[in-house]
């Protein structure tokens, strides 16, 4: 008899849709820092006007924001993969489900966290 | 020549131990099986599968100074520089990640549950043809590479996730034997088949690290294989 792997705490509760959204994720992250790096090499005398206007314009505010999203989708599904690797029951016995449980949850609301911080920090408007 | 070998008996042992041997091979490029059948010779005791000798039934699997194949077409020469000259021992252990029964025996229980999973034989709801299902010469050629594994578990021994994971991810193994019935053209069940591998772990536990390639005795790439199904999964469910 074989049963099927389940699981509900991975991002997508499906191992194709995590693997996209790390490699979607990633991708976004790659051409945001690339983004940013040429903005920043092409604007060798920067003053805070300049980069104000830069960062608060609407399509920065965007790219930002799916930033934000892509690290947050990209940590889970990262951290997920390494608390199932590593905090399991080879390690913690018969207490590994409350130990692995209790790091994903801590994780998972210190993204929460970040996201909204992130979301204020861009869209405040201070 | 220095042999240092994993020893470990549960009825006796509280812990396992590294014995050490000294064995003269008379300068021989030995084959690892043949310093092996020497030891044996000198300690009754020691624990070890072998079968045909010739690379062909995958018996003696095991780690050999840190690196997983088959004791019997592993030369001391290929081993590491130094060791057939018997300036570095020869480090024997058995393979990782799976329970010892006894020295460099393992539990390959594991190993064969996830095999079975894979369900590795070939699927057809059409009705029998009256003589064979034919195939052209270009179907056949796909299989090529894959229908070679002898199921030595030197693979999957050496996959960290298949350490961590052993009931949940197939290993690499498993999963080159899963390509192997889904690249095959008179196989019809590739839906069923995929079905059961879109979970987190079944497949997806693979990073491509190619730990399995760099050990694979007969030459295979289950790193390739396990990325073909990654693209029919990724075809079926987009």
């Amino acid at each position: 008899m074989v049963t099927r792997v389940t699981s509900v705490t991975s991002l997508g509760r499906n191992g194709l849709y995590d693997w996209l959204i790390q490699r979607v994720s990633a991708v976004v992250i790659g051409v945001y820092f690339i983004g940013m790096l040429a903005y920043l090499i092409a604007q060798p005398n920067l003053d805070y006007g300049t980069w104000k206007a830069f960062i608060g314009s609407v399509p920065m505010q965007i790219a930002t924001t799916l930033l934000v999203l892509s690290v947050a989708a990209h940590t889970w599904v990262g951290l997920w993969g390494v608390t199932t690797d590593y905090l399991t029951s080879l390690t913690f016995g018969k207490s590994a489900t409350g130990v692995r449980l209790v790091v994903q949850m801590v994780i998972a609301l210190l993204l929460l966290v970040y996201v909204l911080w992130g979301l204020v920090t861009i869209w405040g408007g201070a | 020549m220095k042999v240092s070998i994993y020893r470990y008996n549960p009825d006796t042992d509280r812990e396992p131990t590294m014995k050490e041997y000294d064995v003269d091979t008379q300068g021989k490029d030995l084959m690892v099986l043949d310093v092996l059948n020497l030891v044996k010779e000198m300690d009754p005791s020691l624990g070890f599968r072998r079968s045909c000798r010739e690379g062909v039934c995958g018996s003696d699997g095991m780690n050999i100074n840190g690196k997983n194949g088959l004791a019997c077409i592993t030369s001391l020469s290929s081993v590491a520089p130094g060791v057939k000259e018997g300036k570095k021992a020869l480090v024997l252990r058995p393979l990782p990640g799976l329970p010892v029964v006894r020295d460099l025996v393992v539990d390959m229980t594991m190993f064969y549950n996830q095999y079975e999973k894979v369900q590795p034989y070939l699927q057809n709801s059409t009705p029998a043809p009256a003589i064979e299902r034919l195939q052209s010469p270009e179907e056949r050629a796909k299989l090529d590479g894959l229908y070679e594994c002898i199921l030595c578990a030197c693979c999957s021994t050496s996959c960290p996730s298949f350490w961590w994971n052993p009931d949940k991810f197939l290993g690499p193994a498993a999963l080159l034997q899963g390509y192997r019935f889904l690249a095959d053209s008179r196989d019809n069940a590739t839906e069923e088949r995929l079905a059961r591998l879109d979970d987190p772990f079944s497949l997806f536990r693979c990073h491509g690290i190619m730990n399995c390639v760099s050990v694979c005795p007969k030459g295979l790439n289950p790193t390739r294989a396990i990325g073909h199904i990654r693209s029919m999964l990724l075809e079926r469910g987009i």
